[in-house]
């Protein structure tokens, strides 16, 4: 049995960066095992640039890119890629506009020349616009009725009050109805370009015939429209403690959303905090919370934690699924654990369980095509540098209980925070 | 890629099944027990699922709190799924860590504890993952297409269980489950990746080849008579989203029209993955039913999904209803779709497409060694492992005359259920 080796993991010498004259980065890293292969990517056109009674805006104009463009129409583009098994698909979030493709290797030249085509000439066709705004508003009929859904929106609608990031990409009905169809190309002109953007390519293809192949699609594109990302407000942090309780008829359960705020990828307080988290509810079965609320109470089938953390700043939270009765004894106990959590420093044997699970999990992590190429898109998008995997192991080691506590002292207060729950009403 | 495969079984009867792959430095360990909710009696639905629960719960060498720590600290994955035909349990770990795997699993084939404490506090987590269920309208009308489709079969139920159930099941009754079903000749232990056949082999006899041998008293369903005529039903329920789920009694995984009914989904609302680890799937934007009720507006999305079972089960489609359209106006153009695949034969291009779906489908799912082990153990659950070796072959084998024939025998309304979940429109939304 061989030994996980640091050298299977991507590092300098086996991922290709390049940058096309036009500004498009490139990643690539062969991976012959399977006969398969992962393009992703993102543009810097996200839903910051929405006005707010067009949100969503992005999101239509990233969705409406494969309805048709000046060479192929709806039924052409899908009947090229599903004739060869090949997916595609796009999306938008506040700073981006993402895509995700997969085919088999054979017919990557097939995958740049669908990606290059709907990003480069999407035509909006009226009769299909409408039907794609019909099926995103049923979407939004579908998430408001969901109460995972209701209880996340409102949590960051609070705790990102006033900042793109307490905006959901995909809008709301009434502003996904204000979007008239010339604003998708408008959008399109002002916004989608090579600047900023950035491809990543994993699987049985070698990097010369990635960027060959690149080159060739995308390599003239040029707008000189695009405009300039703006930079974006800072966050607020939380006053006081805020409670909301959004009611939905004909539910069982309540989910239940709580947190704060937390830094930025890039912020040094980001790994302690990261490892923190992973203590208070990720850990074995979803760390000390799940540990009480599930385990040892069996108040909730699910209760654990995330710490999302983007460009400029992120949140940190708890989420559970719990019955109306149980609401607010299960919010007691996530409160006490995060009480706890900011006065004593978690155990050394915590730490080093967490550091052991964060070291031998990549390889599992990095073993699929698309398991690297959202490593690559991570260190290309936060910069982390393209030795990060090599270096990850010692910088999970060098984290201190002392260092988790200061970390989660400056973001984590539990007498501020935001407690969402949504689902049946409350007796 | 794959270096070598074997099949054997230790003389308590357990089955092994082992694959090298060296494409990264993980193993893929699972153990797969013949016992779903298809074995389950009325007034213990649900049993399967919360024994499978429990195995999460200690034995005296790994007490809960030892145990599930195990895996995550060696930087593992672990999980556990009970289906209608089996249940099943792995571990992915670095190679070198494996171990902990083989000791974990070979220990709770025999010895889990099911302290009554345990019992009653995971009661009210499974009740809670119901309920969770509950809150989705999609669950609400799956549970009663399919309390429709059976009335005598096990498969009436849903596998988590009926609430009530959930609510009677005491810790006498799991044990007694858990010791019957989980026997070494009732299991199959698949293991995956970058390993030496012999050293594994001698590892697993080892840890394994110890638990005695005993018998497992198969409480078999009954045979569910066809079903004699379409049945529909109606539900309703908040929000303004309508769906509409067509499900047909479908052919066993074993039985050759199976991989037909295969090309048939494929090319109705496109092909199913079997990739339940990665990989995913095709989208469905061409196929014949996202076109004839996508396209004309009349729905939102439309699905289809096979599922590989011993016994026949259900083939289904499910729409969004449009919200200008009603379930009527879908249904009518469903059928329309049905009466086109019966009364002319498809182009053989049509299938061929089929085939290189399924093909990239596979090439997806090979890229990670969970879902190889994964393969390797899931189609001994209702056929064998040729089953799965053999599937690109026989959609191969499939002819345009197949596809008409089983759309003409299998797509009829006398058997199907019809139901819909009808938006009331109220969409409460009352903030405290």
């Amino acid at each position: 049995m061989s030994p996980t080796s640091p050298r299977s993991l991507p590092g300098p010498d086996d991922v290709h960066r390049v940058v096309l004259p036009n500004g498009i980065t490139l990643l690539t890293r062969s991976n012959f095992n399977s006969p398969s292969v992962v393009v992703n990517g993102y543009l810097v056109s996200g839903s910051l640039f929405d006005p707010p009674e067009k949100l969503g805006l992005a999101y239509f104009t990233a969705q409406s890119l494969m309805r048709g463009t000046q060479r192929r129409s709806f039924q052409e583009i899908f009947n090229l890629l599903e004739s060869s098994g090949a997916t595609l698909g796009f999306g938008a979030s506040v700073h981006n506009t993402s895509f995700g493709s997969r085919a088999l290797a054979e017919d990557l030249p097939l995958l740049f020349d669908v990606i290059s085509d709907c990003l480069r000439r999407p035509v909006f066709p009226g009769e299909q616009i409408e039907r794609l705004r019909a099926q995103i508003l049923t979407g939004l009929a579908i998430r408001n009725q969901d109460t995972g859904d209701r209880a996340e929106l409102a949590f960051d609608d609070i705790i990102f009050a006033g900042h793109p990031y307490g905006r959901p990409e995909d809008g709301h009905p009434e502003t996904i109805q204000a979007i008239q169809l010339v604003d998708l190309p408008e959008f399109h002109r002002h916004h989608y370009g090579p600047a900023g953007m950035v491809i990543v390519v994993v699987g049985a293809v070698s990097s010369q015939q990635v960027v060959d192949t690149a080159q060739r699609y995308l390599g003239d594109w040029v707008n000189p429209d695009q405009q300039a990302v703006p930079v974006l407000p800072a966050v607020k942090p939380l006053d006081q403690t805020y409670r909301k309780h959004i009611t939905l008829p004909g539910k069982t359960q309540a989910d239940l959303v709580m947190g704060t705020l937390a830094p930025r990828r890039n912020s040094p307080d980001y790994l302690p905090l990261s490892l923190g988290n992973n203590i208070l509810g990720q850990f074995g079965m979803m760390g000390r919370i799940g540990d009480v609320v599930r385990e040892k109470e069996g108040l909730a089938y699910y209760a654990s934690t995330s710490l999302n953390a983007w460009m400029e700043a992120g949140s940190w939270d708890v989420s559970a699924g719990v019955n109306p009765a149980n609401l607010q004894k299960a919010i007691d106990l996530i409160v006490s654990e995060l009480r706890r959590f900011v006065q004593e420093p978690v155990s050394v044997e915590e730490l080093s369980d967490s550091q052991a699970n964060y070291i031998g999990r990549l390889p599992i992590s990095l073993e699929s095509n698309a398991g690297v190429a959202n490593a690559l898109l991570t260190l290309e998008r936060f910069q982390l540098g393209l030795d990060y995997y090599r270096r990850y192991a010692d910088m999970v080691r060098a984290v201190t209980p002392e260092s988790i506590l200061e970390a989660a002292r400056r973001y984590l207060n539990p007498d501020k925070l935001v407690i969402v729950s949504a689902g049946p009403a409350l007796a | 890629m794959s270096d070598s495969i074997l099949k054997t079984s230790l003389s308590n009867g357990l089955t092994l099944h082992l694959k090298e792959i060296h494409t990264a430095p993980l193993i893929s360990h699972w153990v797969w027990y013949r016992v779903g909710s298809r074995n389950e009696l009325p007034g213990l639905t649900g049993i399967s699922h919360w024994v499978e629960h429990m195995q999460f719960k200690g034995t005296p060498t790994f007490p809960p709190s030892v145990l599930d720590k195990a895996i995550s600290r060696e930087g593992g994955i672990w999980n556990a799924f009970t289906y209608l035909d089996w249940t099943t349990y792995f571990e992915t770990l670095p190679a070198d860590k494996i171990d902990l795997a083989i000791r974990l699993e070979s220990d709770r084939m025999y010895n889990s504890l099911f302290d009554p404490g345990e019992v009653e506090s995971e009661r009210t987590v499974i009740i809670s993952e119901r309920e969770g269920g509950e809150n989705e309208p999609l669950f609400r009308l799956g549970e009663a297409v399919q309390a429709a489709a059976f009335n005598r079969h096990a498969y009436h139920t849903e596998i988590i269980g009926e609430k009530d159930d959930l609510r009677r099941i005491q810790r006498d009754d799991l044990y007694q489950h858990y010791r019957n079903y989980y026997q070494p000749g009732n299991a199959v232990v698949a293991v995956a990746g970058d390993f030496n056949m012999l050293d594994m082999l001698r590892r697993l006899e080892e840890a394994y080849g110890v638990l005695p041998g005993g018998t497992t008293r198969v409480n078999l369903p009954e045979p569910e008579p066809p079903l004699g005529g379409e049945k529909r039903l109606e539900i309703k329920g908040p929000g303004q989203t309508t769906y509409l789920k067509v499900s047909y009694r479908s052919p066993a995984a074993n039985h050759p029209d199976f991989f037909a009914l295969s090309v048939v989904d494929s090319l109705l609302a496109g092909p199913t993955s079997l990739n339940m680890f990665g990989g995913g799937g095709i989208s469905n934007k061409t196929s014949r039913l996202y076109r004839a009720l996508v396209e004309r507006e009349l729905a939102i999305s439309v699905s289809g999904g096979l599922q590989a079972t011993i016994d026949p089960f259900l083939y289904e489609i499910t729409a969004t209803v449009h919200p200008r359209q009603t379930p009527e106006a879908v249904l009518k153009a469903l059928d329309e779709e049905i009466y086109r695949l019966q009364a002319a034969l498809v182009d053989e291009a049509e299938i061929q497409r089929a085939i290189k779906q399924a093909r990239a489908m596979f090439a997806y799912g090979s890229e990670n060694i969970t879902n190889q082990a994964f393969w390797l153990g899931y189609a001994e659950m209702f056929a064998s492992y040729d089953w799965f070796t053999g599937y690109l072959d026989h959609l191969a084998q499939v002819s345009a005359a197949d596809v008409q024939r089983i759309a003409s025998a299998c797509l009829l309304p006398e058997n199907r259920v019809v139901g819909v979940y009808l938006a009331t429109g109220e969409t409460g939304d009352i903030t405290e």
